[in-house]
């Protein structure tokens, strides 16, 4: 089975990670896309549960480390949407391992590689989302 | 809003083989140009050559392209450039938009091919989604205070105040002390010159007081800060009354303190246990005891015993004032580096024994550079001892009748041993000053996790804060000698002049943007703001003739850095971040789940 997985980037650490990563050419599955926000704390609940609605069947959201964020403490506001978006899934019976928080520093490009082989196996594990999706 | 029927073009960079070595780009092409909107779709070997900024500018002129993606490498190297040849092609910078298929795809599945073509596709198709909604952004531009404003009159505020003033900029230097001088006013002679402290800053001290467009206020400090980059208005207050004025830039440089190390090895329980600072200061006041032996005790309260930090300048600066004691000054100058260290040695040990015992107990001396170390090299060679210790296992300090006594286990020797200094010296850290917690909420900068002053990006914008307008140096932000302190110095003022010179600042258009008549006047968006830019304001409604006293809120889009955080806060979705809108975020989001980007885009 091959996930399909949406993550989010903040500008300023994560997506600097995941660039890291790429140029130190550490390899980690290409079920990843992508998305790039200025901050973590730009990501709408909604996005997450249109993305899991639409078939994804995980949604990792990353960012700068607690205390590193560039815009003082956007990270702080997603972990807080992060973890009530996570009790909507419970009550939705969607298994909350598909929704995943992770702070990566702009140094961090193992790290990025290695959170993402790790989401993306967990994934396969749990299989594909029950909602399905459009397509 | 723009209106018009998206025309999109695609440049799908091969990047020599580093995409295209792993990437089938020609159908990757082939596939862009299915997808909707899409009018113009090519490949260039490099994208960012000449002749690919050219095959751009062209396509937008004979395509009539109205948005235009690149798919090549991080954002974070060509997106000025490829933005500014949009702009030189008449098309808003705003209306372009990088996919990264390098780091993001091709360089991390260089073992899949195929899966990355996929992948490089999608990332492509979640582009032209968001693509297709991008609008034309005008950049704000902000007329700049030519006037700066410097915290803090030791070196490096010094330092920066005159350079300003040199600058022709008007600068306030304000100076909690009644004095100029900061922390060199504690210290006897400077490392590693030898010189007289007070004496080597004095020339600055006079330039700085004679420069016309340099405004000192001494027994002053800050008490008011509004506004933002080219206009804060800060209120400086002190025995004179209170001055307030207009400034484009602020300068934070107001040093830092040294740890009072209480309880620590019979800290203020013994007498002739003494910090580094103090020790200094009885050399300078010629109060220091006669001696027979003394003992240095490095990282005292530093690395772990209670603050986490290395203090960085500790143990040069515990060197410098060991080798005073021993007698000997430190070299004026420097030995030719290289192989002189270890002859120069050999010399002073066949010398006759220091009359004063000096040893300095350590964990590891960090002499950083190669003129600490040579230091360190010749100091051991004066028979200063260096004794290591472990933090689990470090010097005890008692006292038996009127003797100072330290009990150590000897990590080299792997002994237990004693000795009885008749001084003891702690090397403690540098520590924040206490009102920097107070300042930091007055300028809405950060303190980092050892309570300095945060600077923006730890690598790339050193001397910057996050905020726009404010920047940092001198030891402020972390230990520093006076020479880094006044490198930083000249750093700092260079930053602060460019928006100073430039007279304006442009703001980039992604700041969040509040629709008036969907606001319900609720402050979320106020609160949650980290840089205070939303403000509410009473606004007159008239529905059918009755008038109605409400709240609106609104965002300075000079002070809003673009963070969207509000955006997600606002219960009725009247806010709008300006490049990164919902629409634009959800439709990448519809076309990853596979709705039709018709659908997508509607
Ligand atoms: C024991 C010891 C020995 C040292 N020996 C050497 C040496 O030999 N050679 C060397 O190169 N370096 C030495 N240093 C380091 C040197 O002291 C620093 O590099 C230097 O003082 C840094 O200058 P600064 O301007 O950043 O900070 P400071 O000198 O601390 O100046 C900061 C100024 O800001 C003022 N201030 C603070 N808050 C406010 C406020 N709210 N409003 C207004 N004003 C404010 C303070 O009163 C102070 O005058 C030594 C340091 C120590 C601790
Ligand atoms: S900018 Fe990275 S989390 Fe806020």
């Amino acid at each position: 089975m091959e996930p399909k997985i949406v993550a989010f980037c903040c500008k300023w650490c994560s997506s600097a990670g995941a660039d890291l990563a790429g140029t130190s050419r550490m390899k980690y599955p290409p079920n990843i896309r992508i998305i790039r926000v200025m901050c973590s704390g730009r990501i709408e609940p909604s996005y997450i549960l249109h993305a899991l609605e639409l078939g994804a069947d995980g949604v990792i959201i990353t960012g700068c480390h607690l205390g590193d964020c560039h815009y003082i403490a956007g990270n702080e506001q997603a972990k807080k949407r992060v973890e009530m978006t996570t009790e909507l899934l419970e009550t939705m019976g969607i298994d909350p391992r598909r929704l995943r928080l992770e702070w990566i520093s702009a140094s961090e490009g193992a790290r990025f590689a290695s959170v993402m082989t790790d989401f993306v196996e967990e994934i396969k594990e749990l299989g594909h989302s029950p909602l399905g999706g459009v397509s | 809003m723009e209106q018009t029927e998206p025309r999109i073009g695609v440049f799908v960079c091969h990047c020599g083989v580093n995409i295209g070595g792993f990437v089938d780009v020609p159908d990757v092409v082939r596939y862009v140009k299915t997808l909707p909107n899409v009018v113009h779709a090519d490949r260039n070997l490099y994208t960012c050559a000449d002749d690919g900024l050219a095959a751009i500018r062209d396509a937008i002129k004979e395509r009539d392209l109205n948005r235009v993606i690149v798919a090549s490498c991080t954002p974070r190297t060509h997106a000025p450039l490829f933005k500014r040849t949009c702009e030189e092609a008449g098309l808003n910078k705003y209306l372009f938009e990088f996919v990264n298929i390098r780091e993001h795809c091709s360089w991390v599945h260089m073992k899949e091919p195929e899966k990355a073509t996929e992948k490089a596709k999608m990332l492509i198709a979640m582009g032209v989604a968001k693509a297709a909604l991008l609008e034309p952004q005008e950049e704000e531009r902000v007329p700049v205070e030519p006037k700066a404003l410097v915290l803090g009159g030791g070196v490096a505020g010094m330092t920066a105040a005159l350079s300003l003033a040199n600058q022709g900029f008007e600068t306030y230097l304000v100076e909690k002390e009644d004095k100029l001088g900061g922390f060199v006013r504690n210290l006897d002679t400077l490392y590693q010159t030898g010189k007289d402290a007070l004496e080597s800053i004095t020339p600055l001290i006079d330039k700085v007081t004679a420069n016309k467009n340099i405004h000192i206020l001494t027994s002053s400090t800050l008490k008011d800060v509004e506004g933002y980059i080219g206009n804060y208005e800060v209120t400086m207050a002190g025995n004179g009354g209170e001055t307030v004025a207009k400034v484009g830039a602020i300068i934070v440089a107001t040093g830092a303190e040294e740890y009072k190390p209480a309880g620590l090895y019979g800290y203020g329980e013994y007498e002739n246990v003494v910090t580094l600072k103090e020790f200094e200061r009885m050399e300078k006041e010629k109060t220091l005891p006669a001696t027979k032996s003394v003992a240095f005790i490095q990282c005292a309260g530093a690395r772990g015993q209670v603050l986490e930090y290395c203090s960085r300048i500790c143990c040069t600066n515990a060197i410098k004032s060991a080798m005073k004691l021993v007698g000997t000054e430190a070299p004026e100058t420097l030995p030719e580096a290289g192989r002189v260290g270890r002859r120069r040695r050999r010399k002073a040990v066949a010398s006759a024994p220091p009359e004063v015992e000096v040893t300095i107990f350590n964990r590891g001396i960090t002499t950083y550079g190669v003129e600490h170390e040579l230091m360190y090299n010749n100091a051991r060679g004066m028979g200063i001892r260096f004794v290591k210790y472990t933090p689990e296992n470090p010097p005890e300090v008692s006292r038996e009748g009127d003797r100072l006594v330290i009990s150590y286990h000897n990590e080299t020797l792997k002994t237990d041993q004693t000795m009885s200094p008749d001084l003891i010296v702690l090397s403690t850290p540098l520590v924040q000053i206490p009102e920097a917690e107070e300042l930091s909420k007055m300028l809405k900068v950060p303190l980092g996790r050892d309570k300095f002053f945060f600077e923006a990006h730890v690598k790339l914008r050193p001397l910057d804060f996050a905020t726009d307008g404010i920047y940092l140096c001198g030891t402020a932000h972390a230990p520093v000698f006076i020479d880094e302190a006044i490198y930083q110095a000249y750093g700092a003022a260079s930053r602060a002049s460019i928006p100073l010179a430039n007279g304006y600042v442009q703001a980039e258009a992604i700041t969040a943007v509040v629709d008036e008549e969907r606001c319900i006047g609720c402050g979320s968006c106020v609160d949650i703001c980290p840089y205070h830019a939303i403000e509410l304001s009473e606004k007159e409604v008239i529905l059918e003739e009755i008038t109605l006293a409400t709240r609106k809120s609104s965002v300075n889009p000079a002070v809003c850095k673009g963070c969207g955080t509000c955006v997600v806060t606002c219960p009725v979705g009247a806010i709008t971040q300006r490049n990164f809108t919902t629409p634009q975020i959800t439709a990448a989001i519809k076309v990853f789940g596979g709705v039709p980007v018709s659908l997508g885009v509607s």
